[in-house]
């Protein structure tokens, strides 16, 4: 119980500075922060209901002013923000992406941490942000889903390095994944 | 820690922060249901002033956390005067500023611990229905308190990584990263 705790309190934290510490340049140069890396990374690696409260923990920091956000957001302000729909569908990202590994236990960590990432991290997480969007700036749906295409070439990119990096926790540390140990997949 | 409440203490750091939050709901809500943008401009000007009341300090720290604004401004004024509509798309403009600037004024003029006290009064309900809050209340302190310890962390990373390659530093330092940082969690449960 304790432990669970601090797993979701520190995965939160990580998060966090995944925001704060200067751009990692991904692959191909583009500098593109982290963030949503750690909601994608927090549902996979902590399974579906950890994750998700530790990405709520986040957005609950967030929301009382800790300025958590990718370049020092944070606040009220940021609920009021064309940007809303992520920060509110972060939570719910994670979770999606942590029940699809959860369910996923015959096929090798890479694919189902990379698909949940796809699903729950992206197509989860643009629905929110989409909605979120069309409301502050009124605009219809698809309008608002235009604005935000620009941004999904990266978040597949994300997906990809959630796949490879919980691949990587498999392989190292097999104990650090409970959905993992759970499907008695253990080398 | 960076935090986002003002550098100056201002006359609205003295009033609840439960008034305060319950105040911004309602007047977010009006902005949102009124069309009418004379109403709009008033809104936004009355807000204004209420940013250049506590001086010039205040003024100018509450514009940097407004200029992540900018670029849906930029947006919203092409999109519109490509459509025809600049009329609601000023309304729209207006708006998004004076929601997002009234909400950043509760945040800069109320401490986290007044927060959090709100908090943990909703959530009383919740302890009588006999779900424990206790949870919520440890996790937050830990949040606030490893952030930092992380980040230094991630600092000591980079400069390892500096001083061992001669490439970038790329996603690769997340696994270390994620890897300590559950570690830690795990000895900070046993504790």
């Amino acid at each position: 119980m304790e432990k669970d705790l601090a797993r979701i309190a520190l995965f939160a934290a990580l998060i966090a500075i995944l925001g704060v510490i200067p751009k990692i340049a991904l692959g191909f140069g583009v500098p593109i922060t982290a963030q949503s890396l750690g909601v994608m990374l927090a549902g996979a690696v902590l399974g579906a209901r950890r994750g998700g409260l530790a990405v709520l923990l986040f957005v609950f920091a967030v929301a009382l002013g800790l300025p958590l956000l990718a370049g020092g957001r944070g606040g009220l302000g940021v609920f009021a923000s064309p940007t809303v729909g992520f920060v509110i569908g972060f939570p719910v990202a994670a979770f999606v992406t942590g029940l699809v590994v959860e369910r996923m236990r015959m096929v090798p960590p890479a694919i189902s941490a990379g698909l949940g990432a796809v699903i729950g991290g992206i197509l989860v997480m643009y629905a929110f942000g989409t909605v979120g969007m069309a409301i502050v700036l009124k605009k219809s749906l698809v309008e608002a889903a235009l604005l935000n295409t620009a941004f999904i070439p990266g978040d597949l990119l994300k997906a990809g390095l959630t796949g490879m990096l919980v691949a990587a926790v498999a392989k190292l540390r097999p104990e650090m994944l409970p959905w993992y140990r759970a499907s008695g997949q253990r080398i | 820690m960076i935090s986002l409440t003002s550098p100056v203490r201002t006359w609205a750091h003295g009033w609840p922060a439960g008034v305060k939050l319950a105040g911004l709901c309602l007047a977010t809500m009006l902005l949102f249901a009124i069309q009418d943008m004379a109403i709009q401009v008033a809104a936004l000007l009355l807000v204004a002033l209420l940013y250049c009341l506590p001086g010039r300090v205040f003024l100018r720290s509450g514009l940097t956390h407004l200029r992540v604004l900018v670029p849906f401004v930029v947006i919203l004024l092409v999109w519109h005067s490509v459509t025809d509509d600049l009329v609601l798309g000023i309304t729209v403009i207006l708006r998004m500023v004076t929601a997002v600037a009234l909400a950043n004024l509760v945040t800069m003029t109320t401490r986290l611990t007044e927060l959090m006290d709100v908090v943990r009064r909703l959530l009383s309900p919740l302890r009588r229905a006999g779900i424990s809050t206790a949870p919520l209340e440890i996790a937050m302190p830990l949040l606030i308190r490893f952030a930092p310890v992380l980040i230094e962390r991630a600092e000591l990373m980079f400069q390892s990584w500096r001083a061992r390659s001669v490439r970038r530093q790329n996603w690769r330092i997340v696994l270390p990263m994620m890897l300590l940082a559950l570690d830690d969690a795990d000895r900070v449960g046993e504790a």
